[in-house]
C-alpha cells in the first residue's frame, strides 16, 4: 500500500478508555481525517483494519483482555501483515523497548511511537500523524531524550546545538521542521546534520526519512 | 535487662540479696494457690461430666475437660517467666481457617494439647500440694519462728504462759522470743536455697512438658516463612493494582482534560487572555502527566511485565546520572525473580549515586545451572555497609523470600561489588499470538 502523499486520511482508532477515544476522534474529526472505527480493545483493532483497509492506524498499547501491551502486538503484527501500512502507537512508557519493537517492523517509514501525552498538543500531534501517515518516522522526544541519555560519550563530541538537532533529527523531523523549531535557516540545519553525521560515522543520506533510521538504529546500539 | 535462670542465679554469691529468691517464692505459692482450685473444677467437671454420660450430654463435657490443658498452659507459660527468662512461646499453630471447629479440631491432633493434659492433671493432684509443702518448709516456719516476739506480745506478754512458734518449742520470756526470731531470719537464708531449687526443677519440668517441641518449633518457622513469603507476594500485587489504578484512572483522565485544553487553546482568540490562561492551564496539566508517568513507573515498571528483566534494568542504566554499561543475557524469569532483582539493580543504582562517588558502573546478569547471577559493580570509594543503608536489608528480605542471597563487598578505598544470586528456573514462553 502506497500512502497518499497529502490530504484527508481514513483511519481506524483502538484506545480502551472511552474518554480518550472519543477526544481522540473529535481531534481528528476535526482536521478533517476520517475515523472509520473506533475500537476498544486489539482483537476488534484487527478486525477492523480487515473490514476497512484504513490510511492509518492509531492504537493505545495496553489494552483489554489482558492489559498488557495488546495493542503495540496488534501493531506489530498488523505491519507484517500489511507493509507500509501506517501506524501511530499512543503509549504511556518512555521505556526505549517499545518504540525500538515497533521500528523494527518493516523498514521502519510509516510509525510513529508517542507518549500520550501530546495527545494534548493537538496541532503537534496532528501534525506527527500526518508525518506517520506520509511515510516517516516519529519518535516521541521524550524517549529519543532517553536515547540521548544513554549514549554519553561519542556524543559528547557534538556541541550543544548539534545535540538539539539530532534530537529533532531522532524524533523524525525534515530540516525545514527543525529550521522553523529552532528559528535558524534551513541551509544551517542542513550544516549542522552533515557535521553530526560525520561525527558519529554516519553515512550522508539524502530524504528525512533514512536518515531519521539512521540515527534511530545509531542511538539504539 | 536478662535475667539470669533460676539455676543460674543460684550459684551467685548474692542470690539472697537479689530478687531471685522472691521470684522463686512467687512462683511456688502460686502454683499452690491455683492448683487447688484447678483440682476443684476438674474433679467437679469429671464428676459432672460422667454422671452425665449416661444422658450423653456428659460426653461433650468430657471432651471440653480434656482441653483443660490449654488455658492452663498458657497461664503457666505466663508464670514461668517468673523464674525462667528464656521465652516459652506456645507450642500451638494457629488454625487455617477461622472459626471454632477448625480450632478445635487443629488442637485435638496437636500433641503439645495431651501434654497439657497431662501437665495440668499431674499440676492437680501432684504438683500443687508438693508446692504448697515446699511453701510452708521453706517460707511459712522461718516465718512463724521470726514473729515469735510478736507472737508472744500478741498472746500476752511473757506473763501469759509463752507460746509455741510453730508448734516446735515453748517460748517463754522476750530473750528466747529474740533468739527464736534470729534462728527464723537464719533459717530462712538457709532454706531460700532448696527453695530456690525447687522452683527450678518445677519450672524444667513445666518447660518439658510446655514449651514448643523441635519439631513444632520447625512447623512455626515453615509457617512463618511461608506468611512472609505470602506478604511479599501480597505486597507485589498490590502495587500492580495501584499501578493500574493509576494508569487506568487518574492518567487516562489527565490525558483527557490535557487534550480538551488543546482543543480549548484552538477555540479561543490567541491574542486574548484566555489563551494565555487556557496555555498556563495546559502546561499544569502536562507538567502534572509527567510527575504521574514518573511515579507510576517507580511504582511498577509496565517494561518489566511486556520486556523482563534485561529491558527493565537497562531503563534503570538509562536513568542513572552515572554511567552505566549493561551486560544482561537473561530468559525470562518468574515473576517475582525479575521483580526483586529489577528492584535490586534499581537501589543498588541508586547507591552508586548517591554515596559511591563513582564515574562508571556496570550491571551484569545471566542465568545459569538454576541461578540468576546479577552484578552492579562500580569504580567508587567503596565503603557500603549493609548494616548501616535500610534499602540493603530491605533488599536482602526481599531476597531472602525467595531463597536469594545478597552479598556485597566494598572495601575502603573500593570498588563496591553487590551480587545477587536467586534459585529459579525460567519461565514457560508465553503463547504468543
Amino acid at each position: 500500500m502506497q500512502p497518499a502523499p497529502t490530504g484527508p486520511r481514513r483511519v481506524v482508532l483502538a484506545e480502551d478508555s472511552v474518554l480518550l477515544r472519543e477526544g481522540l476522534v473529535g481531534v481528528l474529526g476535526r482536521f478533517g481525517h476520517e475515523v472509520l472505527a473506533a475500537v476498544g480493545d486489539a482483537d476488534a483493532l484487527r478486525e477492523a483494519v480487515a473490514t476497512y483497509e484504513p490510511d492509518v492506524v492509531v492504537t493505545d498499547v495496553r489494552m483489554p483482555p489482558g492489559f498488557q501491551d495488546e495493542g503495540l502486538r496488534a501493531a506489530i503484527a498488523l505491519r507484517a501483515e500489511r507493509p507500509g501500512l501506517p501506524v501511530l502507537v499512543l503509549s504511556q512508557y518512555v521505556q526505549r523497548s517499545y518504540a525500538a519493537e515497533l521500528l523494527d517492523t518493516g523498514d521502519g517509514g510509516g510509525v510513529g511511537y508517542l507518549l500520550k501525552d501530546r495527545v494534548g498538543q493537538v496541532e503537534q500531534f496532528v501534525d506527527a500523524f500526518t508525518r506517520v501517515a506520509e511515510g516517516g518516522t516519529v519518535v516521541d522526544p521524550e524517549v529519543v531524550r532517553q536515547l540521548l541519555r544513554r549514549r554519553r560519550d561519542p556524543l559528547e563530541r557534538l556541541t550543544p546545538r548539534e545535540r538539539e538537532v539530532l534530537s529533532l533529527v531522532a524524533e523524525g523531523r525534515s530540516n525545514a521542521a527543525i529550521a522553523a523549531e529552532l528559528v535558524v535557516t534551513e541551509a544551517a540545519v542542513g550544516k549542522h546534520v552533515g557535521n553530526i553525521l560525520a561525527k558519529l560515522d554516519l553515512p550522508l543520506t539524502e530524504g528525512t526519512h533514512r536518515r531519521v533510521l539512521a540515527v534511530l538504529a545509531y542511538l539504539r546500539a | 535487662m536478662q535475667r539470669d535462670s533460676m539455676w543460674a542465679a543460684l550459684r551467685r554469691r548474692d542470690y539472697v540479696r537479689g530478687t531471685a529468691p522472691w521470684r522463686a517464692a512467687a512462683y511456688v505459692t502460686g502454683g499452690a494457690f491455683l492448683g487447688a482450685p484447678l483440682l476443684g473444677v476438674l474433679a467437679a467437671g469429671l464428676a459432672t461430666g460422667v454422671a452425665l454420660s449416661v444422658v450423653a450430654v456428659g460426653l461433650p463435657l468430657l471432651a471440653l475437660l480434656a482441653l483443660a490443658g490449654v488455658p492452663v498452659g498458657a497461664l503457666e507459660r505466663r508464670r514461668l517467666r517468673l523464674v525462667d527468662p528464656a521465652p516459652a512461646p506456645t507450642p500451638h499453630r494457629s488454625p487455617a481457617t477461622p472459626g471454632l471447629t477448625a480450632w478445635l479440631r487443629l488442637r485435638a491432633r496437636e500433641q503439645a494439647t495431651w501434654r497439657e493434659l497431662a501437665y495440668t492433671v499431674l499440676m492437680a493432684f501432684v504438683l500443687w500440694p508438693l508446692d504448697l509443702a515446699v511453701a510452708a518448709c521453706t517460707l511459712a516456719l522461718p516465718f512463724l519462728l521470726t514473729a515469735a516476739p510478736a507472737h508472744l506480745a500478741l498472746a500476752g506478754g511473757p506473763d501469759g504462759g509463752g507460746v509455741r512458734p510453730a508448734k516446735l518449742w515453748l517460748v517463754e520470756g522476750y530473750p528466747a522470743a529474740c533468739g527464736t526470731a534470729v534462728l527464723g531470719v537464719a533459717l530462712l537464708l538457709v532454706l531460700l536455697y532448696p527453695l530456690g531449687a525447687y522452683a527450678a526443677a518445677r519450672a524444667a519440668l513445666a518447660r518439658l512438658l510446655l514449651a514448643p517441641r523441635e519439631a513444632e518449633v520447625q512447623a512455626r518457622l515453615a509457617e512463618v516463612t511461608r506468611s512472609r513469603a505470602r506478604l511479599v507476594t501480597a505486597f507485589e500485587a498490590e502495587r500492580r493494582r495501584i499501578e493500574r489504578d493509576l494508569h487506568d484512572g487518574a492518567q487516562q483522565r489527565l490525558v483527557a482534560l490535557s487534550m480538551t485544553l488543546g482543543l480549548a487553546r484552538l477555540d479561543a482568540d490567541p491574542e486574548g487572555p484566555l489563551a494565555a490562561r487556557l496555555a498556563t492551564a495546559h502546561a499544569e496539566a502536562d507538567a502534572v502527566l509527567a510527575e504521574l508517568r514518573e511515579l507510576i513507573r517507580g511504582i511498577h515498571p509496565q517494561v518489566l511485565a511486556d520486556y523482563g528483566l534485561p529491558a527493565a534494568a537497562e531503563d534503570a542504566a538509562d536513568r542513572s546520572p552515572v554511567p552505566v554499561d549493561t551486560d544482561i543475557d537473561l530468559p525470562r524469569l518468574p515473576e517475582p525473580v525479575e521483580s526483586a532483582a529489577y528492584f535490586a539493580v534499581r537501589e543498588a543504582l541508586a547507591n552508586v549515586a548517591r554515596h559511591s562517588g563513582a564515574t562508571r558502573a556496570a550491571v551484569h546478569a545471566r542465568y545459569a545451572d538454576g541461578t540468576l547471577r546479577l552484578t552492579v559493580r562500580d569504580d567508587g570509594t567503596g565503603g557500603a555497609d549493609p548494616a548501616r543503608g535500610t534499602g540493603l536489608t530491605g533488599l536482602a528480605d526481599r531476597l531472602a523470600v525467595l531463597d536469594g542471597t545478597l552479598t556485597v563487598t566494598s572495601p575502603p578505598g573500593g570498588p563496591t561489588a553487590l551480587t545477587l544470586e536467586i534459585p529459579c528456573s525460567p519461565r514457560p514462553p508465553d503463547p504468543v499470538a
